[in-house]
């Protein structure tokens, strides 16, 4: 696609390659970015996304013969330091910003680094600090820690400062994995801001609903290739989706199908501060989805049925026996397994073996004789679950830190299986996870409901819950609002009652 | 909240103040003669020394890194000055004080440039140079003391700045020695809220990888933390000289967990990025008032190790859950 006159033009790179040893991660991209686009960028784990913005800020070179035209000048060797003169910008809260220092000292970082500037004048700074924030339309308190604030709010100091710094493109990746719808519409009015002021954004997003609603052009990335560039107009989900994934992707609906015995029975469950009075029925077979805005209280209630946030008042049965909820031991003996939201932090054990991860709920099964490990068990058990669950990785004796995140979370799944649970529940399992890794774990999690699992599935994306759960709750400030079957609404209808 | 530059006095300090005073009051209570001017005058004089390797110590901590090896380092600068200005016989204090300068720069710099190309952890690299700088000076001085100082050198560590006669007819009087601390007091206060230099070694202690890649020369500000230590190590060494009126190798070096101490207790986070010199200031004040509290109380030395730990570990302990307190109102979703 190519836009008339190179002074609306602010970036063009033709024949970007980038070759690793065998690997072509790159292969003859072209793009454009148009001055105070915005401009998204989609695409599948390692279909390149991550390796072309690195092209372009300077981080990686591309292979000879690849053209890269900043501002209308050709730029033959960009290095991090020329694409940040420029006006290239990546905006990584974790990396750039200091949260020991104040909001003032963060957006006016440039003052700081300005050479041969020895003396602070705090006056400069606080200024300089209040037109950046100002250039957003956003109020800080200037003296407040950074630490302190959060990462919605982080995130535009983040924003402010590349500002600052004269930046006229931005580039986010994945700018709103964590944060509230509000901050979300925030955060996007912001990017149309920076649009009136000629700042040019690219973003790479994995939520096409979010892409959809603020993007002028859209960039599919796959297999290194960019398959296509679109004018807004001219695409929607499904085309995006396909396009992702390189073929006709269907949007499934759940089978129904009749509901076996209750296996799991919550009656008034209440913790104060987190939820109250939630009762629900699931049954053995059934997949029920759990909606809800952030801060519903979802991820307490999950917590709590896995014994691990012991509630107040309320009951809960298990196969007809009464559950006790005060520590996961507990839970986990019942036969409840819990996939949780945070899989970096609670699901797997970063540094240790896919091995290792697996048997850490079922050491009974590879124990040998004297009581110590059987290596030989172990083995077999993680090569089994490789093949089961269809998980790429080289051997089972890697650590899990170099699986792709969708395959992390089949080992989460995975280790949870060993113990044949009866319930399980899931907490947002396919958060961050590419479009294909996503379509195997929904394959898991429909054969465990048709081997008579109960499964809770919270999640966020409507797409998500109306495709494979039979039935829905919807849940807001701690309380269960609607319940309903799932063949009984459609996505709009579904989000509207969400939101309203 | 006021800006971090312009804050005196943060919650840490707050704290600090309070138990300082309470302290005071109770120990005024055992023995009245803690609240005399002469014993007052007598606890900054002999703090000084410490006061001023905690600020250095704070710098290095701010950073993100740690050290060690201030004690050798005060060590070796404070026998090259004693060896030289008692084998010439050197009768100005100023040459006197400048001389252990460049020796604790240098030794700091070996510590930055340690630190820089081995990618290895400070508190490693510095306990290494303790124990080498340390070792070095034994071996080559075959730990003899220094004892023929010039007289000037003793007359100087006499002055007084401030004379006071108390009712009983007793004159005392505030040492110029505590003036080094002063001045390392407001040098450091200065540095690290008003010179750029200040900023980025706070900033490099809060996410040096955002600070590499904001630009911080890394290297160079590893030797401008380390080098600073160095020096404010060398002045104490200097202090330390004058109150002793001797040089021995062997009186400095151990005292490193009553520096490290000081400076936590301030507010000084290991982790990096936080304190401030106003919490150093205080930290050692709270160190000096509990030990001089155990003298005048006569409880026996041993134990005043013990009173230093215990405080650590209750000051550390109250501020990790109080950062955890914070950590987790933030991250509620």
């Amino acid at each position: 696609m190519t836009t008339a006159g190179s002074v609306d033009e602010f970036l063009v790179t033709r024949r970007v390659t980038k070759r690793y040893g065998g690997v072509l991660a790159l292969d003859a991209v072209d793009l454009t970015v148009g001055r105070g686009e915005i401009h998204c960028l989609v695409g599948q784990n390692g279909s390149g996304k991550s390796t072309f913005v690195k092209i372009i800020t300077g981080v990686v070179q591309p292979d000879p013969g690849a053209e890269i035209e900043i501002a209308g000048e050709r730029v033959p060797h960009l290095t991090p330091d020329e694409a940040l003169r420029r006006g290239i910008q990546v905006v990584h809260q974790e990396l750039s910003l200091f949260p020991n220092l104040t909001v003032a000292e963060n957006v006016a970082t440039a003052y700081f680094m300005e050479p041969g500037r020895r003396l602070v004048r705090w006056g400069d700074v606080r200024r300089l600090a209040a037109a950046g924030l100002d250039r957003i339309g956003v109020a800080l308190p200037l003296d407040a820690p950074l630490g302190a604030l959060p990462l919605a709010d982080r995130q535009l100091v983040a924003i402010a400062r590349a500002l600052a710094s004269d930046a006229k493109l931005i580039i986010m990746d994945e700018p709103t994995s964590s944060l509230t719808r509000r901050e979300v519409e925030r955060l996007m009015g912001v990017i149309r801001d920076l649009r009136e002021n000629g700042v040019a954004t690219l973003f790479i997003s994995h939520k096409l609903d979010e892409i959809l609603a603020v993007a002028q052009t859209v960039t599919v990335f796959r297999d290194g290739r960019t398959a296509g560039t679109f004018p807004r107009g001219e695409i929607d989900r499904r085309a995006l989706v396909c396009l992702m994934v390189g073929r006709e992707v269907s949007v499934s609906r759940p089978e129904p199908v009749a509901p076996g015995p209750a296996v799991l029975e919550v009656r008034h469950l209440t913790k104060r501060g987190e939820f109250a009075d939630v009762s629900l029925t699931l049954h053995a077979g059934e997949i029920l989805g759990v909606i809800g805005p952030l801060g519903s209280g979802r991820t307490e209630l999950a917590l709590a049925l896995f014994g691990m946030n012991p509630p107040d008042a309320g009951t809960a049965t298990l196969a007809g026996e009464p559950l006790a909820l005060h520590s996961s031991a507990d839970a986990i003996r019942a036969g409840i397994a819990l996939v949780p939201e945070d899989r970096l932090r609670q699901g797997v054990v970063l540094n240790q073996s896919i091995a290792n991860n697996l048997l850490l709920t079922a050491f009974d099964r590879v124990v040998g004789r004297l009581g110590l490990l059987s290596v030989r068990r172990r083995d077999a058990l993680a090569v089994a679950a490789l093949e089961a669950y269809n998980i790429k990785a080289p051997s089972a004796g890697v650590p899990v830190r170099v699986l792709s995140g969708g395959n992390q979370q089949k080992v989460v799944i995975a280790k949870w299986l060993e113990r044949r649970p009866k319930v399980l529940i899931l907490d947002c399992p396919t958060a961050g996870i590419d479009v294909s890794s996503k379509e195997h774990v929904y394959e898991i999690i429909r054969g465990l409901a048709r081997q008579g699992v109960g499964i809770l599935l919270i999640s966020d994306e409507i797409q998500e819950v109306l495709s494979i759960c039979h039935r829905i709750v919807i849940m807001k400030a701690g309380r269960i609002v609607a319940e309903f079957d799932s063949l009984a609404v459609d996505e709009g209808e579904l989000s509207r009652r969400v939101a309203g | 909240m006021r800006a971090a530059g312009r804050k005196v006095l943060g919650r840490v300090e707050l704290y600090l103040v309070a138990v300082l005073v309470i302290l005071a009051v109770f120990l005024t209570a055992l023995n009245r003669r803690f609240l005399t001017l002469e014993n007052l005058f007598d606890l900054l004089a002999n703090y000084t020394f410490l006061g001023i390797m905690a600020l250095g110590e704070l710098v290095v901590l701010v950073s993100g890194g740690i050290d060690v090896s201030f004690t050798a380092i005060a060590t070796v600068a404070q026998y090259v000055m004693g060896w030289i200005i008692s084998t010439y016989q050197i009768g100005s204090v100023l040459v006197a004080f400048l001389i252990p300068l460049p020796v604790g720069i240098a030794l700091g710099l070996v510590n930055a440039g340690l630190v820089h190309l081995t990618q290895v952890h400070p508190v490693i690299i510095t306990i290494a140079t303790l124990n080498i700088f340390y070792g070095l000076l034994v071996f080559v001085t075959g730990g003899a003391w220094i004892y023929n100082l010039p007289a000037s050198f003793q007359a100087f560590a006499v002055t007084k700045i401030i004379r006071v006669v108390d009712r009983a007819g007793t004159p005392s009087g505030l040492s110029v020695l505590s003036l080094f601390w002063a001045g390392a007091i407001a040098l450091t206060w200065f540095i690290l809220t008003h010179l750029v230099v200040g900023r980025k070694v706070y900033a490099m202690g809060g996410n040096p990888e955002a600070a590499r890649r904001a630009g911080v020369r890394v290297p160079r500000l590893l030797a401008f933390v380390y080098g600073y230590m160095g020096f404010l190590a060398a002045v104490a060494g200097f202090v330390q000289a004058q109150l002793a009126q001797i040089v021995q190798p062997n009186a400095i070096v151990g005292r490193e967990l009553d520096v490290l101490a000081a400076a936590i207790l301030g507010g000084a986070s290991i982790s990096g990025g936080t304190g401030t010199v106003s919490g150093t200031v205080l930290g050692v004040l709270l160190v000096a008032v509990v030990t001089n509290g155990l003298i005048l109380t006569r409880v026996p030395s041993y134990w005043h190790n013990v009173a230093i730990g215990v405080i650590i570990a209750t000051a550390a302990g109250l501020m990790a859950s109080q950062r955890r307190r914070t950590t987790r109102a933030r991250g509620a979703s």
